[in-house]
C-alpha cells in the first residue's frame, strides 16, 4: 500500500474516502470535502467529456502553497487536494478538496478559499470537448 | 550563451505544436524576453501577453526574472481567466 499523499496529481479515478480519513481526527469537529464534477453543459451548451493537463511537478508545491495560505487564515486542521488529469467522462470527479477544522464556519470558508485559489494560480487546464466535436481550453 | 528548456501547456502547446522547446539565449536574458522572442516566432500567442503566469524551476517568477543556463522555463496560460494574485 504505497503511502498516502495529501496532495496529488492523478489519471486515476478520485475517491474521497481516503483524504476524509486522513483529514479527520477528534480535535476537528468538521470535516469538509467539496467534490468538483465534469459537468455535462457550460453556458447551455453540452459537453461530451472535459480533459485535464496539469505542470504535475509544479502543481503539487502550488497545491501545498495554497493550503498553508488556508492554514495562515483560519484555525483548521488538515487538508488534501486530489485532482485528476487525462480524459474525464461527463459525472467524473475532477477534483476533491477536504479541509478539517475544529468549527464548521471555518471549514466551509477554507475549502472555498482553497478551491479558488486552484482555480487562480494551480498549472492545471481544463480542455471542454463540446457534444458537436470542437474542443477548446477554458481561460 | 545560456541554453534553457521550455515547458509549454494547454493553448500554449497547441500553437507552438510541441510540449517542450530548447533554446540558446544571450547571456543575462530574462524571462520576458523569452516570452517576447517566442511571440515573435508564433504570433498567436500574443494574446496572451499580460494574462500569462511565468515559472522558472517550477516556482512563479517575475518577468524580470535573469534566466540561467540550464533553467527549466515554464509559461503558464491562464487556468481560470481571473487575474492571478501570486
Amino acid at each position: 500500500m504505497p503511502e498516502f499523499q495529501p496532495f496529488l496529481i492523478t489519471h486515476q479515478p478520485l475517491d474521497p474516502a481516503p483524504l476524509v480519513a486522513y483529514a479527520q481526527a477528534p480535535t476537528d469537529g468538521a470535516v469538509v470535502t467539496f467534490t468538483g464534477v465534469a459537468r455535462n453543459h457550460v453556458a447551455g451548451r453540452p459537453t461530451a467529456s472535459l480533459s485535464y493537463e496539469a505542470y504535475a511537478e509544479m502543481a503539487v508545491p502550488v497545491l501545498e502553497q495554497i493550503a498553508a495560505e488556508a492554514a495562515e487564515r483560519w484555525p483548521i486542521g488538515r487538508i488534501a487536494v486530489h485532482h485528476r488529469v487525462g480524459t474525464l467522462a461527463i459525472g467524473e470527479t475532477a477534483v476533491l478538496v477536504v479541509v478539517a477544522a475544529p468549527h464548521r464556519q471555518e471549514a466551509f470558508q477554507a475549502a472555498a478559499y482553497v478551491m479558488d485559489r486552484i482555480k487562480e494560480i494551480a498549472p492545471i487546464w481544463k480542455q471542454e470537448h463540446w457534444a458537436d466535436g470542437a474542443a477548446e481550453w477554458r481561460e | 550563451m545560456i541554453t534553457i528548456q521550455i515547458r509549454l501547456f494547454a493553448a500554449h502547446r497547441d500553437i507552438v505544436g510541441r510540449p517542450e522547446l530548447t533554446l540558446a539565449q544571450p547571456a543575462g536574458a530574462t524571462l520576458g524576453e523569452v516570452w517576447a522572442h517566442l511571440v515573435v516566432e508564433h504570433p498567436a500567442l500574443a494574446r496572451y501577453t499580460g494574462r500569462l503566469l511565468f515559472a522558472v524551476n517550477q516556482q512563479f517568477a517575475d518577468p524580470t526574472t535573469v534566466l540561467h543556463d540550464g533553467d527549466e522555463v515554464a509559461f503558464i496560460p491562464p487556468v481560470s481567466g481571473g487575474a492571478a494574485v501570486l
